[in-house]
């Protein structure tokens, strides 16, 4: 079974977001990036289904500039047969997901996966744009994936529980915990990674359908007022009365 | 042309979102001088429908097929992009739930539509150009979005826009049908299995939360957490260490890999504010922070906070909340 996982490039988590003076693109002076924390499910639990298979290939795929490429050999040192990088910006989920519908289109794979959605941009739409580009099921958000034969189990969370659902391949899903635990690189994985293929094609389609016009900081707090723990029921009156919000 | 909104319902209810959804609506359709129209997913009763004119919505369409009570992403996408073809809809909103971006997504491909989640504020139309206020970098973030074309679809953040509620108005509720077939339902579930939740509150849709952490030093003592939830009416959250060991279960994981909330209020009990837990929560309208360290890096993000003991404060908390009432 071939699978495609898409793998995004973002600041590390622990990241303080600023902006460049213009406040229209993210400073990216000094942040560390990584493998975005969704997607780590997606690879991992696509590893593992490989593995169960006994046979098959992992293939990742990113839309990005050459800076991505020390986290897309990262996701081949974690157990990624081979890559596949956009050789584009991002501009925006309907660019990201007609060059993921092209590269699945062409290569005939079974199993679309990715994280939930980025940590940056927050989108959460790629996923059902590839699906309604390719024309096939999308389960979103999956918790849980398994695969017999062409079927594919999923646990699809909706607000307040879960929905039980059987799909044939080839569909798109977008993962989340507690789907697997994700795997970090080996030191045998690091060795193979450095000549594991990796393929550089340019990017297809329309251009982008949104452009962010500026980014903004949320407001600064005001400062906190602390109640003294022995009149701790002073804080319930300060919230009805003052804050208005009980 | 028109507005059109997608509204959620639940064991016969529209739910909360939902009536944010189309109050966004109806404000967009006054601003581009045009009417709202609903099209209902889920289980509604005619009546809970017909109230929806409260939130200013003229006319709502609803398919009684009993197929549709489930989420079926498939015959959701097929059914609101027929409804979007009659009423000639340019805007399209829908709530930023899981139903909504897996449906909006969609429907931006199958419509040719710009797309934007996350959305926290009423668009600005000024000189032909339409853009929205949207969360980005989980919480740490806003941005400033241009949506091009001649549709859009607007999927808006719970918890971000306040209900309109002019007592009195109904909708008018007209039967719909998109001629769907078995193959529109191929993503249909097996099976529903809802959780069970302490006082009924969901977390997603909740406007209080209590929250614990480490500090609560074990799932032993979560009483104390859903005591204060009780008696506050809030749902229960928790910390990701919390739920990385298993005291809570993973949908009650409130952070940047976890769920974001909006709620106005959001009591945090022995968490120490890493910032990937502050990004999940600081649109919150009121934090307050209970915690031992007076160094713990949340009290800079808090609104009130009591450097205490967790197991001490709680129950004189829970305890003045019910002399309230």
């Amino acid at each position: 079974m071939k699978f495609l996982v898409c793998i995004s490039n973002v600041p590390d988590t622990t990241t303080k977001i600023t902006f460049t003076p213009d406040n229209k693109e993210f400073n990216k002076a000094g942040v560390q990036f990584v493998i975005n924390p969704w997607d780590e499910y997606a690879l991992t639990r696509a590893i593992e289904l490989k593995e169960a298979q006994g046979g098959g290939t992992v293939t990742v795929l990113n839309v990005g500039e050459a800076d991505t490429e020390p986290n897309i050999r990262k996701a081949l040192a974690i157990g990624a047969d081979d890559a596949i990088r956009v050789n584009a910006f991002p501009k925006d989920a309907f660019f990201v997901a007609q060059q993921i519908a092209n590269i699945a289109k062409d290569g005939g794979y079974d199993v679309i996966l990715m994280g939930k959605e980025s940590i940056d941009y927050n989108g959460f739409q790629v996923h059902g744009m590839v699906g309604e580009l390719l024309g096939i099921p999308t389960v979103a958000p999956a918790m849980k994936l398994d695969m017999s034969g062409n079927t594919a189990t999923l646990e699809r969370e909706i607000e307040g529980g879960k929905e039980i659902v059987e799909v044939s391949t080839p569909f798109v899903a977008s993962c989340q915990q507690p789907m697997c635990e994700p795997r970090i690189p080996n030191m045998r994985g690091i060795m193979t990674a450095r000549t594991k293929p990796l393929k550089v094609v340019e990017p297809v389609g329309e251009g982008a359908r949104t452009e962010v016009a500026s980014y903004a900081l949320p407001p600064a707090k005001q400062g906190v007022k602390l109640i003294p723990a022995e009149s701790a029921g002073e804080l319930i009156k300060l919230l009805r009365n003052e804050a208005k919000v009980i | 042309m028109s507005v059109l909104v997608v509204v959620e319902c639940d064991g016969g209810e529209v739910k909360k979102s939902s009536l944010e959804v189309a109050s966004y609506g109806s404000q967009v359709a006054q601003l581009l001088g045009t009417s709202a129209t609903a099209i209902a997913v889920g289980e509604a009763t005619e009546a809970n429908l017909a109230k929806l004119g409260e939130q200013g919505i003229a006319k709502v369409l609803y398919d009684n097929e009993p197929r549709l009570k489930d989420f079926v992403n498939g015959a959701y996408t097929k059914l609101i992009a027929a409804a979007a073809q009659q009423e000639d809809a340019k805007v399209i909103v829908l709530a930023n739930s899981n139903i909504g971006a897996a449906v909006g997504s969609r429907l931006s491909v199958r419509l040719q539509a710009s797309l934007a989640t996350n959305v926290v504020e009423l668009p600005k139309t000024e000189g032909g150009s339409f853009t929205v206020k949207r969360g980005a970098f989980s919480g740490k973030a806003f941005a400033d979005m241009k949506l091009e074309g001649e549709r859009k679809i607007i999927a808006v953040k719970k918890n971000s826009i306040e209900a309109l509620h002019e007592a009195g108005k109904t909708a008018e509720v007209v039967s719909f049908s998109a001629q769907l077939t078995d193959a529109d339902f191929a993503d249909a579930p097996k099976q529903v299995v809802m959780q069970d939740q302490a006082g009924g509150i969901l977390l997603p849709e909740a406007d209080k939360v209590v929250s614990g952490g480490r500090g609560m030093k074990g799932p032993e003592n979560w009483n104390l957490i859903e005591d204060l939830a009780k008696a506050l009416g809030a749902a229960t959250a928790c910390s990701k260490p919390v739920s990385d060991v298993d005291w809570r279960p993973h949908h009650e994981h409130v952070g940047q890999t976890g769920i974001t909330v909006s709620p106005n209020l959001y009591i945090a009990c022995g968490i120490s504010g890493a910032i990937q837990h502050l990004a999940g929560v600081n649109s919150s309208k009121v934090i307050v922070v209970i915690n031992k360290d007076p160094e713990a890096p949340f009290f800079k993000a808090a609104d009130y906070g009591i450097v205490g003991d967790v197991f001490d404060v709680l129950p004189k908390l829970t305890q003045a909340v019910k002399e309230l009432s």
